[in-house]
């Protein structure tokens, strides 16, 4: 009785560091796709995070769709807008081909990797060396995960919306 | 505060204070008729080094808290007005920041000091566990603390060290979202990270009045690492070792103001002079030079839970010390096998470091330091759990002296000590 009273009385001591209602609340933005031309990233924020806009090239796509699933590390989409349990090919991490959206996060320890860098083309993350391929795909390091793709849609050909 | 007291009240005041609250013993017995070895050498002047280094540390600690702001808008400029505007700003904050690198120069030299006199074996365990537990404290309280300027460092460490704990299975992003309260590092984590600064240097002191009462049960083991066998081979610690370590102290000082006046940014990183980003991670992200070694660690392991258990383990290693250790003979002194291992672990230390300092893909002569820090990892936990324990059960120590007063004087002063 008295345990489950202490616990009790030490749970609003724990969970007041947890995020507030406030920091929950998913927030949204739209982006602009227009300017961004094929080989370019531009990065937004979004959630504090960096978020990783790619309009890749037709040969990064290629390169990206000639990986067998069973050679990756994390053969998991990772991708918000797909059951949990999708296949990490390239068509599975993207809506339309040419746009990559990921959060820019390298799921080691949370560091933003370098664009088109390392031996992929995709990422280089400096802090611990995780190179990402041009589909945002673990290759080579210690991060355990590719990429996070969040929850967007496309509004028009040209731009989207995130969250 | 152990043993039979040897205070002695003279006035009527003394007497009234000590039926009442017997503070003047305490300080009596623990600063002044403490009997202490004899044969103390500069090594053992850190402890009180250390005291030292509190605090300074929380008395310029408490001074900048009175000008900084922890808000992830306004903490990088009120650091900038501590130095620019602040009276004698500039001062507690650079005494404040080297304070911490001192400190920890002052712990590992502690540390090591304790292995290879072998101050951790029976009856010193608690006192050497106790100690553990203080530089893990230590630890916590200077990464909440180089999280307060809000530089590029500040906040891509902070981001980097939080995120070890998302490694956990199932629980470990819960945790991480937990100590953010946000879905990144923020400003909920700025200004908890300050709450906790202020608070965990206080319970610092506490646990070092533990370490000290727990030192002053068995008393000083001392650079023979045999027993005090009686009055002849102890001095009291006043003031025999109260100018000992004052005038080390003196010494440390030096050393610790040509930093804080000719090169205070010596052991900062120009990275953090510039405001918390979080869209760009610096090229190059180093923790502070006393965490290099662990940092070194984690990274020469290719699997994000392995590089976080062996970088943990390589510190709770420390707390097995006292039982991995099957030798009789306390000092290194004696211990003529051990004692070449010790060296070789101390250098592995610094090459870890080293490691922990260049880039990922750095390589020293042809050979990649990747591979430098795994084979050295590879010694640090070979050490203390395969060769700690096989040489203290195959090596031959030397002849222990008979008493530390017959190593001192001699044999026949000591008889005559006697």
């Amino acid at each position: 009785m008295a345990a489950v009273g202490a616990v009790a009385a030490a749970w609003p001591f724990i969970d007041q560091m947890n995020p507030s209602a406030a920091a929950l609340a998913l927030s949204s933005v739209e982006v602009d796709l227009s300017p961004v031309a094929a080989g370019q990233q531009i990065v937004v924020k979004w959630r504090g995070h960096p978020l990783f806009v790619r309009h890749r090239t037709p040969k990064e796509i290629t390169e990206s769709k000639a990986v067998a699933v069973s050679e990756l590390p994390d053969p998991l989409a990772r991708n918000a807008n797909k059951p949990d349990n999708t296949p990490a090919t390239d068509d599975d991490r993207v809506i339309k081909s040419e746009w990559l959206i990921l959060i820019g996060v390298c799921t080691h320890l949370g560091c933003t990797p370098t664009g088109f860098e390392g031996d992929y083309g995709g990422w280089l993350c400096h802090c611990h060396g995780s190179q990402y391929d041009t589909a945002g795909r673990i290759r080579k390091g210690p991060a355990p995960q590719n990429l996070a793709v969040p929850p967007y849609a496309f509004l028009s050909d040209t731009r989207i919306k995130v969250g | 505060m152990s043993g039979p007291s040897t205070y002695n009240p003279k006035s009527g005041f003394e007497k009234w204070i000590d039926q009442r609250l017997p503070l003047p013993r305490l300080m009596h017995d623990t600063i002044q008729t403490f009997p202490t070895p004899r044969n103390l050498n500069i090594w053992y002047t850190f402890g009180g080094i250390l005291t030292f280094c509190l605090g300074v540390q929380i008395l310029t600690g408490v001074v900048l808290a009175m000008h900084y702001v922890a808000n992830a808008g306004m903490a990088f400029d009120s650091v900038e007005a501590i130095m620019r505007d602040v009276n004698y700003g500039w001062l507690m904050r650079y005494i404040h920041s080297n304070g911490a690198s001192m400190f920890f120069l002052a712990v590992y030299i502690h540390m090591f000091r304790g292995l290879y006199y072998g101050s951790y074996k029976a009856p010193r365990e608690l006192l050497w566990i106790i100690g553990v537990l203080i530089y893990l404290l230590m630890m916590a309280t200077a990464f909440f603390g180089y999280v307060l300027p809000w530089g590029q460092m500040s906040f891509w460490g902070a981001t980097v060290i939080t995120n070890l704990f998302s490694a956990i299975p199932v629980v470990g992003s819960h945790i991480a979202t937990w100590l953010w309260g946000d879905f990144a590092v923020g400003d909920a984590t700025l200004n908890r990270f300050f709450s906790l600064h202020y608070l965990l240097p206080f319970i610092i002191a506490g646990v070092v009045g533990l370490h000290i009462w727990a030192l002053h049960v068995p008393g000083n083991n001392n650079p023979l690492g045999i027993d005090v066998k009686g009055p002849q081979d102890t001095v009291p610690f006043h003031p025999y070792y109260t100018v000992k370590d004052a005038f080390y102290l003196c010494v440390f000082v030096v050393f610790f103001a040509a930093f804080v006046f000719y090169a205070p940014n010596f052991f900062g990183n120009p990275d953090n002079y510039v405001q918390a980003n979080p869209l760009v991670t610096p090229p190059d992200i180093v923790p502070e030079w006393y965490l290099l070694p662990f940092y070194a660690m984690l990274r020469s392991i290719p699997n994000k839970l392995m590089g976080v258990i062996v970088m943990g383990g390589a510190i709770v290693t420390l707390f097995f010390i006292p039982w991995l250790d099957t030798s009789r003979v306390r000092s290194c002194r004696f211990r003529p096998l051990m004692k070449q291992f010790f060296w070789v672990l101390a250098v592995v230390c610094v090459i870890l470091g080293y490691c922990g300092s260049q880039g990922v893909d750095a390589a020293v002569a042809g050979v990649p330091l990747l591979w430098v820090a795994r084979i050295a990892t590879l010694y640090y936990f070979a050490f203390f759990w395969i060769l700690m324990p096989i040489i203290g059960l195959i090596e031959t120590p030397k002849k222990l002296p008979a008493s530390i007063a017959q190593s001192v004087l001699g044999d026949t002063a000591a008889a005559a000590a006697e």
